[in-house]
């Protein structure tokens, strides 16, 4: 293995026109990613973006990878292969809340429940972008777009519940307005061995602009985003004068620190087998008005498919040696006519 | 029982025999009818195998819904069907009898198990008199044999459960009828020892009653005659019986070592391709790769992600997974990647018959995706030559970077044959170059990877896989202008796009083999054109009626599309064409409007294979028009 080369920003970037909208929040997410590349250590051609149908889904014509456009929702289950074929590939899996949450829920839940190792980036919306502004299973209840005249009313997803729920090893949360944080992230995901799921607040400036700003705008970030830091008292405020605590019901409060102590508050623990508290955290907020946790939720780790997979092919080579096809076809009974 | 002195009966030679073995659910009337087509085989008879069975694991014992058949044929010459009607039924409840009753021929043999019939089975099979007794089989020769007492008799000092013993009477079956037929008895005692070597009661209980139904056969004054087949006259060489799944899957391990690119399933279980799942589940020292994915969608789709990263990907289902995969399959007609994509075909609509035959998916694989995408499709035509099918398939899928359909049906799928076991060194030669550097040089001298510049022989594009250097290339769905796989929309480029992998598929046309053609070929006056498993009913049936004199062709297509370049010569050469299919009429329709000729279509959509005997009484109708 010869050392990986040294590169920029500019060599993670293809020479295709970006056609997002002017000001979507995509750009800062791409921006991010790839500043990041160059940081990883890895190679160009050992990285692969895979992406289903939506304006996230277009993300692997941007990046001056291997990649591949696929259909809509299948993301997970076309980088699945790709990951059990090549396991020594980084494979990234791009989509929107339509895409994976919606057409693609089934695919997203098995890649996590597998652990497959992706890392799997979903740009949150709460809405229908490409399709020109319907709403998606991320919006929240009342929303009035073209195919909701009256209001929508379904009960949206909770993407970090849902990751949850599905058995994710890694799940963690960021948003468009802070690359660093992003950067953080996306380093982590990339670091994980087996399924890492990053939900991302975007902004669609054009069908539900704003969706965010009551929690991501830079004067609302301190009393409104609640930073995950493992091993840490959950905190945050202007102050530092809010805080986390899990109340004897088992969920997880929102508390001023001067009312419960410091020792009261829950300290963060993402490499907590059971995903209990990880999952009450997800809850600590009903949409992007409250108080909303950030960061790593959850980073266990536990076998990987494409790993699992492979040393049951190693383990049956030793057992029975390399494949014979002639000693296959002899493998029934057999009767000689001569 | 009767007396225990061996008694000297006479042996009568049959130059075939035709049996079905039918029961319950719970019975086990597809392991016997198996293993009696074992021994056969090995013993070197020609055969041919229809099991048939209903879609739920246990449907209510003793109903006629939960009637389980087996029919094997088996010969001292060359045959291609299952046969006709049975010479032998086998009933092992009242159920079986009634149900079955119909396809034995008239004066056949039919061996009951006596102690099922009794009043409670007899009103469950809408019996209202007991058939054994009322006289309504005088026209066939029925031998009442009580093979549960029998069974539970010899089995009640082997400290086996009563119930478990009981099981063990479809042994005793076999045994009269091994017996009966003079099958060889070692390979079934070797296989029940194998079989249950864990098991040691069970094994000792189903040999017991086993050689207790050898036994009965030779002790009770019943039967006046065994009978035998000789072996059959086959090429030389060694032999194995096979059915089209097993075939079929290593077929795909074949391909996989012939192109020393490794194979990647992904598949959903669904009715009859799951043992294709199975049987590669268990070929990892192959390198086989196989994932049982979340649903038919996620299959195909980690096929093809596997395919992108230098694997030959796979998935098998049956047709309703194919309506399911349509889109990805044009993902992959767009990608131009080799995907292989199996259909085990079985009745339809919507669920259908799911353990029923049926061949009615050819409109389908041609056109079901939206937009025009053309696939290569190549079908299977007996249970052995799956194995050839496969490779085909690959072939193709390998060296034009395309999704190929291979079409098999629930006939073909756990029907089995002889199978001589090809030369592995005689196999083609599938290798697979993968690209390794830039193939295009820019104005500027710059030296880059046009991910859509195409072989100008194969039209394929280069399989650049993910961690080659040099090669990063975006793919996806939306249309791309040709060489550079860039996004392009324009009309100009849609229209070349669409007609280029149009022609892609249409000139394999220049790479496949000629139609099989066999009969009468230069003087005919009907053809009989058909594809997939009607093969062995229709060389059957052509046989028959060419020894009647008639003049008959057989013309078999194992390429749909694209269809073989002699075709258009061959159905308008004679002056009648015949198309016999398990559907209303699929591939007729294509005949008449690629050829203009008047092709007549011959349907039956039962869920059970065409006999030789419709097929001949449909070509001596035609004939006599």
């Amino acid at each position: 293995m010869t050392d990986v080369p040294t590169t920029t920003k500019a060599d993670w970037t293809s020479d295709q026109e970006v056609r997002w909208c002017p000001g979507c929040g995509d750009y800062s997410i791409l921006t991010a990613v790839q500043l990041l590349m160059p940081e990883l250590g890895v190679r160009r051609e050992d990285t692969v973006f895979v992406s289903g149908i939506g304006c996230a889904a277009r993300f692997p014509y941007y990046m001056n990878t291997y990649g591949m456009h696929g259909i809509h929702g299948r993301a997970p289950a076309l980088a699945t292969g790709l990951a059990m074929a090549r396991p020594e590939l980084h494979v990234w899996v791009v989509g929107g809340d339509g895409d994976m949450l919606s057409i693609g829920g089934n695919h997203l839940l098995h890649a996590l429940r597998r652990n497959v190792n992706l890392n799997i980036l979903l740009f949150n919306n709460q809405i229908y972008g490409l399709t020109k502004g319907q709403y998606s299973p991320t919006s929240e209840i009342g929303k009035v777009t073209k195919s909701t005249p009256a209001g929508s009313i379904d009960e949206p997803f909770n993407p970090i519940s849902v990751a949850l729920g599905a058995e994710a090893s890694f799940v963690a949360r960021t948003h468009d307005m802070d690359r660093q944080h992003m950067m953080d992230m996306f380093r982590r995901a990339h670091d994980f061995p087996g399924a890492s799921f990053v939900e991302v607040f975007q902004n669609c400036n054009v069908f539900n602009d704003g969706a965010f700003g009551a929690i991501t705008k830079k004067d609302k970030r301190a009393s409104m985003l609640i930073h995950l830091e493992h091993g840490q008292p959950i905190r945050f405020g202007e102050n530092n004068e809010k805080g986390v605590v899990i109340n004897p019901q088992g969920s997880a409060e929102v508390v001023d620190v001067a009312d419960v102590g410091e020792s009261a508050l829950l300290v963060h623990d993402e490499t907590r087998q059971d995903p209990s508290l990880a999952f009450a955290l997800s809850r600590v907020s009903a949409g992007p008005f409250e108080p909303t946790p950030i960061g790593v939720y959850r980073a266990v780790e536990r076998s990987e498919y494409a790993t699992e997979a492979s040393k049951q092919l190693a383990m049956a080579q030793e057992q029975s040696g390399p494949g014979d096809l002639e000693a296959l076809l002899h493998s029934r009974p057999t009767w000689e006519v001569s | 029982m009767t007396d225990t002195v061996p008694r000297t009966v006479g042996t009568q030679e049959l130059s075939r025999l035709v049996v079905r073995f039918a029961g319950d659910s719970g019975d086990g009337m597809q392991l016997t009818g198996d293993r009696f087509t074992s021994a056969s085989a090995l013993f070197g008879n020609d055969l041919a195998t229809l099991p048939e069975f209903p879609a739920e694991i246990r449907a209510p014992q003793g109903t006629l819904a939960g009637v389980s058949a087996f029919q094997v044929q088996v010969s001292d010459h060359d045959i291609t069907t299952p046969g006709d009607a049975p010479n032998v039924l086998v009933a092992m409840n009242p159920a079986a009898l009634r149900k079955e009753l119909v396809h034995l021929e008239f004066g056949g043999t039919i061996i009951v198990n006596q102690d099922a019939f009794v009043e409670r089975n007899l009103t469950k099979a809408g019996y209202d008199s007991d058939p054994l007794d009322d006289g309504s089989l005088d026209n066939y020769t029925l031998f009442k044999v009580p093979m549960t007492t029998i069974t539970k008799e010899v089995c009640k000092d082997l400290g086996v459960k009563p119930r478990d013993a009981e099981r063990s009477k479809n042994f005793f079956a076999l045994g009269l009828l091994s017996w009966l037929y003079n099958r060889p008895a070692q390979p079934t005692l070797d296989w029940i020892t194998a079989k249950f070597k864990r098991q040691q009661l069970i094994a000792d209980a189903n040999t017991a009653a086993f050689k207790a139904g050898m036994a009965f056969g030779e002790t009770a004054e019943l039967f006046d005659f065994t009978y035998e087949v000789k072996p059959a006259v086959l090429e030389p060489g060694t032999y194995t019986n096979v059915n089209g799944n097993t075939a079929l899957s290593w077929g795909l391990v074949a391909a996989s070592q012939q192109a020393k690119v490794p194979l990647f399933l992904g598949s959903y279980p669904i009715t009859p391709a799951s043992d294709i799942l199975h049987e590669l589940s268990q070929r990892k020292n192959f390198g086989v790769r196989t994932l049982q994915a979340e649903d038919e969608i996620a299959a195909v789709c980690a096929a093809l992600g596997a395919s992108f990263g230098g694997h030959l990907g796979i998935t098998t289902t049956s047709g309703p997974g194919i309506a399911l995969k349509g889109e990805t399959i044009g993902l992959a007609v767009s990608l131009e990647l080799p995907l292989l994509v199996i259909n085990i075909q079985r009745g339809g609509p919507s669920t259908g018959l799911p353990t029923k035959t049926e061949s009615a998916d050819l409109m389908q694989a041609m056109y079901g995706r939206h937009g025009e995408s053309p696939v290569p499709i190549v079908a299977a035509y007996s249970p052995s030559q799956c194995f050839f099918a496969a490779i085909e398939a690959a072939r193709i899928a390998l060296k034009y970077r395309t999704p190929v359909i291979l079409l098999s049906d629930g006939y073909l799928a756990n029907g089995s044959e002889p199978w001589l076991l090809p030369d592995v060194s005689s196999l083609p030669d599938l290798t697979v170059e993968f690209a390794t550097g830039p193939n295009h040089t820019e104005e500027d001298g710059t030296e880059v990877f046009w991910p859509y510049l195409r072989d100008p022989e194969t039209k394929a594009r280069p399989w650049a896989v993910p961690g080659t250097p040099g090669l990063t290339h975006r793919i996806g769905g939306i249309e791309k202008e040709d060489g550079t796989g860039n996004i392009n929309y324009e009309p100009d480029n849609h229209g070349y796009m669409v007609k280029l992998r149009e022609e892609r598929v249409a000139h394999i046309a220049n790479d496949i083999p000629p139609t099989m053609l066999d009969g009468d070929v230069d003087d005919a006056d009907l053809l009989v054109l058909g594809w997939g498993s009607t093969w062995g009913a229709i060389t059957s049936a052509v046989m028959r009626a060419r020894s009647e004199g008639h003049k008959v062709a057989h013309a078999h297509v194992t390429h749909l599309n694209p269809l073989p370049k002699d075709l258009g010569d061959i159905v308008r050469r004679y002056p009648k064409v015949l198309v016999p299919e398990m559907n209303l009429g699929q591939f007729c329709r294509i005949i008449r409007s690629e050829f203009l000729v008047d092709a007549q279509s011959v349907a039956k959509v039962e869920g059970v294979p065409f006999t030789a005997a419709e097929l001949h009484r449909h070509i001596n109708g035609a004939l006599d028009d």
